[in-house]
């Protein structure tokens, strides 16, 4: 009998998602789907409102990441006032976004690991849901809580310093920013009392990439084996080869380490990707044009951008990017759970960037914005916490949006996180009979080190049903399962 | 005797019609708490609570959260909070009770804690409330501040 079990949404991700795995006669996993209800409706919500809104506009989109909406909105921008591509702006307009950025890239990450990440690594992914989260955590492993909840609002508070305020910030705008950094929270970053100062965040987050790495050791076949299958790997760098999170051109690199894009400026990127769109799934599915939809899917996000990256620029996490690359001989990394390994890394590199903006006199003066010969189309993107983020823009002569184009992260990695749970469940659930909690939250794991964003910011209480529906082999449902 | 110190946490998104309700009521406390020189009431705002929201309310003596919701007949309700490990499905943000049980786990300490359901008609993508929503915030409004006023030491 071919059944179809259905586990819906996927606990521990952002909004609505629902895995299906379809069992043959005998049992084995035949196909599994991820599929997943994204909102679209915003790209034509924005058409006839004045460019210049966008970047606080496009915060609406996500309550999750809106600094990284509201910086590639930004940047796109920036073509369309004549402001360049990424590079034109005064040194404390490119500054201050890039505080922001990293702010953003810490406080998320930081999010991913001790939230989301830590839990299953430290009970186990078959360990009760219960215990199996940031309580449970805080109750076994007090300190690695408290620097949780206090990394977090460190990046928070970044984010408030530069974006002006948490909902809605309005700091980067076309063609630069619109405040400095005071020298009041200069200092309180620097030199603020224990915990909330950058040398305790840079410490603790030497010991969070340690943890993982001491956690390794002792679970190599978890951490080596559990989701790992041949991609390609797309990202920025900066033109040298560097990994930069907030600009540079784009490379893409096969499973072997081919570069199969080589430092392409984004602003052509319609050239090189395209999306293909499936029946089953409300997500596109992009892909490099030249290499077509079977072989041309990629992955983004931390994983990816330390395959495709030659070098990281600061101290630390060079170090640690050393030992992550000598892991695999240099060769790209396609072991699904070391995105946390990665991702740990770009936490160090994060907190280290911070430390070296905030020294710089160019963050409390000088010019904030430029403005050159206006454009009527431009495209920002920028490495978000989750991947690669494009927004695409066209204006009419009454300077109002007639297109908008967002591919975002989660859209980015949909083939890959598709690949993750075909494997696990084929690993996991060959064979057997029953579904168990372990099993059902192996597949979500997966899912998870990719931490997908579904774009739905509206959380109202009692507004969130779990839903779970069995089907027969005639695509009949026979039990369903819905709770709140 | 002196004020306790109170936060007001609205949260939610302003983008999506009546969801911002509990955001647009910390910004009227704000202004109201501004003008009168309450300073020991402070507000906070955000699109959604999440596990640094311990250490925010660890600072405060009472903490009403603020949002839209759907779990209210009223067009406001105060509901006393009690700690929660409860984990939800979405696991980028978290719940009042959660924030409130991770504070007690952490710091080993709460603040009286109060949950303020606001009731919103519509959660589209649109800017600003609803009509009903207006007159859910109105209401709330003048109700908070009476509220407020009899938690402090004038």
């Amino acid at each position: 009998m071919n059944q179809k079990i259905i586990i819906e949404p996927v606990t521990r991700v952002e909004g609505h998602g629902k895995v299906t795995i379809h069992l043959d006669e005998e049992g084995n996993v035949a196909r599994t789907r991820l599929h997943i209800v994204e909102f679209r409706g915003f790209e034509r919500f924005v058409q006839g409102r004045p460019y210049w809104e966008m970047p606080v506009l496009v915060q609406r989109l996500c309550g999750i990441c809106p600094v990284s909406h509201h910086l590639a909105a930004a940047k796109a921008l920036d073509v369309i006032v004549g402001a360049g591509t990424g590079d034109g702006l005064t040194p404390t307009g490119e500054k201050m976004r890039r505080l922001m950025h990293y702010g953003q890239i810490f406080q998320s990450h930081t999010l991913h690991f001790f939230h989301l990440a830590s839990p299953d690594l430290l009970f186990g992914i078959d360990a009760d849901p219960a215990i199996r989260n940031i309580i449970g955590v805080a109750l076994k492993h007090k300190d690695l809580a408290v620097q949780g909840v206090m990394m977090r609002k460190f990046g928070q508070e970044i984010i408030k310093a530069t974006a002006g305020k948490k909902i809605h910030g309005t700091g980067a705008i076309p063609g630069g920013i619109n405040k400095h950094l005071s020298p009041e929270e200069r200092d309180m970053f620097l030199h603020g009392p224990d915990p909330l100062n950058i040398d305790k965040m840079i410490e603790w987050s030497v010991a969070a990439v340690d943890f993982f790495k001491s956690y390794h050791k002792k679970n190599k076949d978890l951490i080596d084996n559990f989701s790992v299958f041949p991609s390609n790997h797309l990202s920025l760098v900066r033109k040298d080869g560097a990994l930069d999170l907030y600009h540079g051109v784009l490379r893409a690199v096969d499973a072997n380490g081919k570069k199969i894009l080589n430092d392409v400026d984004y602003q052509d990127y319609l050239k090189y990707i395209d999306e293909e769109v499936r029946s089953w799934s409300y997500m596109k599915f992009p892909y490099l044009k030249h290499l077509g939809k079977e072989n041309g899917w990629y992955t983004v996000g931390p994983l990816a951008r330390l395959n495709t990256c030659d070098f990281i620029p600061t101290p630390l996490a060079q170090k640690e990017f050393e030992e992550f690359k000598a892991y695999t001989n240099g060769k790209p990394n396609n072991m699904s759970m070391h995105m946390h390994w990665a991702r740990l890394i770009e936490v160090l590199h994060a907190a280290e960037m911070m430390k070296e903006l905030l020294n710089d006199p160019d963050l409390l003066e000088g010019e904030l914005v430029v403005k050159g010969k206006k454009q009527y189309e431009g495209i920002g993107l920028i490495e978000a916490p989750r991947g690669t983020l494009f927004h695409h823009y066209r204006i009419n002569e009454n300077d109002q949006v007639v297109m908008a184009n967002l591919i975002v992260s989660t859209t980015n990695n949909n083939q890959p996180m598709n690949n993750a749970v075909n494997v696990v469940a084929k690993k996991m659930m060959t064979g057997k009979k029953e579904i168990t909690e372990g099993m059902k939250n192996a597949v979500e794991v997966a899912i998870r080190a990719y931490d997908p964003c579904l774009s739905c910011a509206t959380h109202a209480l009692g507004k969130m049903p779990l839903a779970l529906y069995l089907y027969d082999k005639d695509e009949n449902l026979i039990d369903e399962f819905i709770s709140q | 005797m002196s004020n306790p110190r109170i936060l007001i946490y609205g949260y939610g998104n302003p983008g999506r019609q009546d969801d911002g309700l509990g955001v647009f009521l910390a910004e009227e406390v704000e202004k109201w708490a501004r003008e009168n020189h309450l300073d020991h009431i402070r507000t906070e705002t955000n699109y959604q609570l999440n596990i640094e929201d311990a250490a925010e309310i660890h600072d405060f003596d009472i903490v009403v959260f603020a949002d839209a919701s759907l779990a209210t007949e009223e067009s406001y309700r105060l509901e006393r909070l009690q700690p929660s490990p409860k984990v939800e499905f979405t696991m980028h943000a978290v719940d009042p009770a959660f924030v409130l049980y991770l504070c007690d786990t952490v710091y080993g300490e709460i603040p009286e804690a109060y949950v303020l359901h606001l009731k919103g008609a519509s959660y589209e993508m649109s800017e600003g409330l609803t009509t009903k929503g207006q007159q859910v915030l109105q209401e709330a409004f003048a109700w908070i501040r009476s509220f407020l006023l009899s938690k402090s030491v004038l």
